[in-house]
């Protein structure tokens, strides 16, 4: 009986966790955010930790095949560029599970950025492992992140244009990194572009 | 002697596909009418007596071109229960011309394809549905029952089910 009871009660316990799990939908602005460990293109393993001298992050989720990614590569090595030598470089993760996305494989990854010629980290989420605790839900899907604090500030698009860069009159990372800079709260912090689903089996 | 073959390779392939034109004639779709959010709000906000099914996708997203035979079948079965599907292409609009509508064509889809061309999607991501992330694809549903908006993929028996609780 007392057993019965106790399955009963892990049943329970179960059910309660797979729903809790579903509401949890990953960071919001000001969460605080746990480093990672990733494997890099050039097999070695990258943490936030390893950036001594950074001022904060700018994570973006982003892969090989998906037009949109595609569309913000050069928006995204200018920013790195522009951006990695005032401390807050670029990281990108690739979210992809290979076996659902063809083409974002870690091979493919290599290959990508050598031709692009990324100016910095593109990691590979093993697993899918990372990009469910940001709760990223496409690419591209930035987050930056005040390394002080290791707050979230930003979440959203790179720009008000993402399918066209000629377009652009609102360059949202930027805005963000410059009130950063100046010791200021980023007036907007959460914004919205569409991307491609994050790909799972 | 060997270019004249090539040419004439190349003259035979031209006819050949110039037949194929000429045949499916009727059915070719020529242009796809773009929108920007302005103009498509209306569409998203219709206030009659059918249930309006929007499915916004991309021919270069591969989850949305596997869901679209359901939409398809949704628009055949419930044609005559004022069910009304309008497909909402994020294509990139450079694209209509050399995939959109070669797409629409190869895929004979008889549903209705639009294009949203607009830059501020961070104003028309959140009016379409506060909860859209921006991922697509992504779903609207709605009729005077209801509004339900869905950022996953169908099936066609999933689609059925939420068309239904609108119907």
């Amino acid at each position: 009986m007392k057993f019965k009871k106790t399955i009963l009660l892990l049943f329970v316990a179960i059910i309660a966790t797979a729903f809790t799990n579903k509401v949890t939908e990953g960071y919001k602005v000001g969460d605080k955010i746990e480093d990672f460990k990733l494997k890099n293109i050039d097999n070695q393993m990258v943490s936030l930790s390893d950036y001594s001298d950074a001022k904060g992050f700018v994570i973006i989720f982003t892969c090989n095949m998906c037009p949109y990614s595609v569309a913000n590569e050069d928006r995204i090595i200018a920013l790195d560029k522009k951006y990695k030598k005032l401390g807050f470089p670029v990281i990108a993760i690739n979210p992809n599970d290979p076996k659902a996305s063809r083409g974002d494989g870690f091979e493919d990854m290599k290959v990508r950025a050598s031709e692009k010629g990324f100016t910095f980290p593109y990691l590979f989420d093993e697993g899918q492992k990372v990009y469910p605790k940001f709760g990223a839900s496409k690419t591209p899907h930035v987050y930056v992140v005040n390394k002080q604090t290791m707050k979230v500030e930003y979440i959203g698009a790179i720009d008000n244009s993402s399918r066209n860069p000629d377009k652009v009159t609102e360059k949202y990372v930027e805005d963000v990194i410059e009130a950063l800079l100046a010791g200021k709260k980023p007036s907007k912090t959460q914004t919205r572009a569409i991307g491609c689903s994050i790909k799972v089996q | 002697m060997k270019k004249s073959i090539f040419i004439l390779l190349i003259f035979i392939g031209f006819s050949s596909c110039k037949k194929e034109v000429v045949k499916d004639d009727k059915l070719e779709v020529t242009s796809v009418k773009s929108y920007t959010y302005n103009e498509l709000k209306p569409l998203l906000e219709k206030n009659d007596d059918k249930t309006y099914v929007i499915n916004f996708w991309a021919t270069w997203c591969a989850p949305c071109v596997k869901e679209l035979p359901a939409f398809e079948k949704l628009k055949q079965e419930y044609a005559t229960k004022n069910v009304e599907v309008i497909l909402v292409s994020l294509d990139f609009p450079k694209q209509v011309d050399k995939r959109l509508i070669p797409f629409i064509n190869k895929k004979e889809l008889k549903s209705k394809v639009v294009l949203l061309d607009d830059v501020n999607e961070d104003v028309w991501i959140k009016a379409i549905d506060s909860t859209w992330s921006g991922a697509i694809p992504a779903t609207l549903i709605y009729s005077s029952k209801g509004r339900k908006f869905y950022e996953q993929s169908f099936d066609y028996e999933k689609l059925e089910i939420e068309l239904k609780s609108l119907l």
